[in-house]
């Protein structure tokens, strides 16, 4: 048995009670790492030496009375997109391989004030592009469940080295899937929080008005603690909302008597497999059990949404990697006879082919004579998608499906053809496009590999989220199931 | 038909200033058209009086007060710079010889 196979609140009390020291919880990861991590690849860069020196000075304030929180110790992941001051941030692109950031992201000062342990940093789709990790510069993560199959993206370091066992928990990121499609790949808890719940500043931008960074864990206990400990509104983000930040664990009741839930009839029609589908309706049997009540909705204008989000995602992001040129960071092209040239040089060689075409799309999407027809339609097709769940939400508590259409697909399958790969993200990008919080807990499984349930809430109501998650998974045995690595 | 051009590839290829060789330009070209074909089914909405999302919370002209603070020290936005000299970050020279 692995030390990680207790929940957060469990090690919190074995540490209180001097039965656990905080360098057990370190050593526990970096021998699980030695042990799994040529096969799992999800980490890009360890910071072993300064997470056993951090363990060695909190196991010293172990033994005195100065109050520790709920995460005291706890080793985490993160995405290699939060800045980390002295600590090699990538966004597993060529463009940053020696990036050394000067700050912190303000979610690594957050773990820093919850004191947790960074164990590492994760791999992930270049600059967030992609639902593979088949993207990344440097590696190819797998899953651990099988290691043929991709373990989903974009953050599939993070979804892995928390299915593996390398950590306790990570954060990830979430444009348009990227937390909640790898969580249902590895079996694991991902939640995108709603837009504005945590802070971005320090997330390198991909595409500013959808991105969210959310908490990856084994259970949704344990989310909702690390939710608690990186939400709320920043000085440093003026697009993180102003409002209150609820206690989410003490919304963990397991009650659901009356909770009405809307089925959306598209997510569960065309291009969904059968078994998704039907992992979907046990789950509902479940929450019926429970007594919730479902009705099927439709979300009329939930086929425009793929559409909607490469246009607008992409448009952000030539607009955001703008920054990448040569000149002030990162990678610089040899040989420049010009600026020009140095600017355009840098880029091919910096950039990765994926993140290349979405720079290119979206710069066709906001070039002149364009914009009109392509980027301004989409900001259009984006209200309209919005409008039908706060249609849905006057009615309804939560919304739910599944996560993906498919379990996780083989290394390889879908590199070259993008609109394919991005089909994927059918069932998630809504929600971004929206702002709203959604969750994939583990559902069910396809030829031993895992599948996800999608509950999505009200804008800041990931305490309904929390509590319809938490009783299907304490109703159901999916999340003890462990791969064998 | 085809909705992008070659010679359009390049010409968004130089605004995005990203350093294309003739076999990029042509797959781009191809790419790029079969999203864009699919982008357009967007034109099957009516959004005729529809106000355009650009952000989806209500937030408006987040101000604050104006405090000058301390800005980084400069050996540390150095220490990242590809090239400098004189406490200054380097590049190819912008005026003709």
């Amino acid at each position: 048995m692995s030390l990680f196979d207790y929940k957060v609140s469990d090690l919190h009390e074995l540490l209180h009670k001097k039965e656990l020291k905080v360098s057990d919880l370190v050593d526990e990861s970096y021998k699980r790492i030695a042990q799994v991590e040529d096969k799992v690849q999800a980490f890009l860069t360890l910071d072993e030496e300064r997470a056993r020196l951090t363990a060695k000075s909190l196991d010293e304030k172990l033994n005195t009375d100065v109050t520790k929180g709920l995460l005291f110790g706890m080793p985490i992941g993160l995405k290699d997109n939060m800045v980390t001051k002295g600590l090699r941030t990538t966004c597993a692109s060529k463009i940053l391989e020696n990036f050394d950031p000067i700050y912190d992201a303000t979610v690594v000062q957050k773990l820093q004030q919850a004191e947790t342990v960074t164990i590492g940093k994760l791999n992930m789709d270049e600059f967030a592009m992609g639902s593979s990790n088949e993207n990344s510069r440097f590696q190819k993560t797998r899953n651990p469940w099988n290691l043929e199959t991709v373990p989903g993206g974009s953050s599939g370091g993070s979804a892995a080295s928390v299915a593996a066992g390398e950590v306790l928990f990570s954060l990830g990121s979430d444009t348009g899937g990227s937390i909640r499609q790898p969580a249902a790949f590895c079996g694991v808890v991902g939640l995108k929080p709603t837009y504005g719940r945590v802070s971005r500043f320090g997330l390198v931008a991909f595409a500013s008005s959808l991105d969210q960074i959310g908490p990856i864990t084994r259970t949704v206990e344990d989310n909702a603690y690390l939710l608690q400990a990186i939400s709320g509104l920043d000085p440093m983000d003026s697009t993180s909302a102003p409002v209150e930040v609820p206690n989410f664990a003490s919304a963990l009741t397991g009650d659901v008597k009356g909770l009405k839930i809307a089925v959306p009839k598209e997510y569960l029609g065309e291009g969904v497999s059968e078994s998704v589908r039907q992992s979907v309706l046990d789950a509902l049997k479940v929450l019926e059990g429970l007594g919730a009540v479902w009705e099927e909705v439709s979300l009329p204008h939930s086929k425009y949404a793929l559409a909607t989000y490469y246009l607008l995602s992409s448009s952000e992001a030539s607009a955001n990697l703008a920054r990448f040129d040569g000149v002030r960071y990162g990678y610089r092209a040899p040989d420049a006879e010009s600026l020009m040239d140095l600017y355009k040089k840098t880029r091919a060689e910096g950039f990765g082919e994926e993140v290349k075409r979405r720079i290119m799309l979206g710069t066709f999407a906001l070039s002149s004579g364009y914009y009109d027809a392509y980027y301004k339609k989409a900001q259009q097709a984006r209200t309209l998608i919005k409008k039908d769940f706060e249609d849905v939400f006057e009615k309804y508590d939560v919304i739910v499906g599944p996560t993906t259409p498919t379990p996780a697909f083989k290394i390889g399958e879908k590199i070259d053809d993008p609109l394919t790969m991005y089909v994927n993200d059918i069932l998630t990008i809504p929600l971004n496009l929206a702002g709203l919080p959604g969750i994939s807990v583990p559902c069910g499984f396809d030829g031993g590999l895992p599948l996800g349930l999608q509950i999505i809430g009200k804008h800041f109501d990931e305490a309904t989220v929390y509590r319809t998650a938490h009783a299907f998974e304490q109703a159901t045995d999916f999340h003890k199931q462990k791969p064998g690595l | 038909m085809s909705r992008i051009s070659t010679d359009q590839v390049k010409h968004v290829a130089n605004l995005a200033r990203l350093a294309v060789t003739e076999e990029e330009v042509e797959k781009f070209t191809k790419q790029l058209d079969a999203i864009i074909s699919f982008a357009e089914q967007l034109n099957e909405l009516d959004t005729e009086n529809v106000e355009p999302t650009y952000h989806v919370l209500d937030l408006k002209n987040v101000l604050r007060e104006d405090i000058p603070k301390q800005g980084l020290p400069r050996e540390e936005v150095l220490k990242n710079a590809p090239e400098h000299q004189d406490g200054q970050i380097k590049v190819p020279s912008i005026l003709g010889e």
